[in-house]
């Protein structure tokens, strides 16, 4: 898994089936990848329905959130309707998990994303990453400590 | 280990002993069927453990996913400016199968609160403002979903079965 001061693998993924994000383009801004196992999990203790509810604090920050896994752009678009996401998620899905595995962060025998995080700064360099247990949703605390000391500098 | 952040204070709904030794704090969300499963269990742990155990809950609503999650919180706080948090905090959750837009006018006749000063209260900014400090304390305390229990200031790593569990496991 790459780590805090590693710069942080460029990318082009599709968000929806005519829209894709490339890393390279949020320079200047701070971005958030959350690397998740798969869309539809349950809902009250689901990760990205909690990240939804906290974009306004990931605003403050400058912040752009990115979920990220191996579900096609169709699968995330449903989940992202039916859950009311309001951010994108990138569908590491062709080849699949690429991004997961440049990041390290791919599980080869369930061939899906691992459950981690990722702060990227303005430059494109890690800030801050972190490895979840794959059943145990991390949060966000991690993730704030992380801008804020970004802030500070 | 993520820990309680504030620390309990005055603007806490607390309810039991202050000498109790136990202080669990639940970060809930009036619409997740989650706490509403975990309602009965923390009667249960109140009317087992009594004076041991001292009950805080604070807001943190999914109003994306829950729509009446946000109102449901504002009016079980303004039903609080009239001296009755813990009575409405109970009625939704004994109503959280019907809960809808209309229902908090009605439980705030049941509990007996004056209606117009309720609805009036509703509309402040003031306790839009305390379920908004609540939810921040929740992300701060890595709150991970709903819902979330803090014992004696640390985060309890499981449901209200496994907190019930754990308290009488630590009784015997």
């Amino acid at each position: 898994m790459l780590e805090k001061g590693a710069t942080a693998p460029d990318f082009e993924l599709n968000a929806t089936p005519d829209q894709k994000i490339k890393l390279k383009d949020f320079k200047g801004k701070n971005v958030i990848l959350a690397f998740y196992p798969a869309d539809w999990s349950p809902v009250c203790s689901d990760q990205m329905a909690l990240y939804n509810e906290m974009l306004k604090y990931f605003n403050k920050y400058d912040a752009q959130i990115f979920g990220v896994s191996v579900d096609s752009v169709w699968c995330h678009l449903a989940f992202e309707e039916n859950r009311k996401l309001h951010f994108p998620l990138l569908a590491d899905f062709e080849p699949k998990g690429a991004v997961s595995k440049a990041y390290g962060v791919y599980d080869e025998e369930l061939g899906e994303s691992k459950r981690a995080l990722f702060v990227i700064d303005k430059e494109g360099k890690i800030a801050w990453s972190y490895l979840s247990p794959i059943a145990v949703n991390p949060g966000a605390d991690g993730i704030l400590d992380a801008l804020e000391e970004l802030n500070k500098k | 280990m993520s820990t309680l952040k504030p620390e309990i204070n005055s603007q806490d709904h607390i309810q039991g002993d202050d000498s109790a030794s136990v202080t669990i704090v639940e970060f809930g969300d009036y619409q997740c069927p989650y706490c509403g499963n975990a309602y009965p269990i923390m009667k249960e742990i109140e009317e087992t453990f009594g004076h041991q155990i001292k009950f805080v809950f604070r807001h943190f609503p999914l109003a994306n996913a829950h729509e009446f999650a946000f109102p449901a919180a504002i009016a079980a706080e303004a039903a609080g400016l009239q001296g009755k948090f813990w009575e409405m905090h109970d009625a939704l959750y004994e109503n959280q199968y019907r809960l809808n837009g209309e229902l908090f006018d009605e439980l705030a006749e049941t509990i007996g609160l004056d209606l117009e000063q309720f609805q009036q209260d509703s509309t402040s900014e003031e306790i839009k403002r305390k379920i908004e400090d609540d939810f921040d304390s929740g992300v701060r305390s890595g709150v991970n979903g709903t819902p979330s229990f803090y014992v004696n200031g640390t985060k309890f790593d499981g449901g209200a079965t496994d907190l019930y569990q754990m308290l009488k496991e630590s009784a015997e």
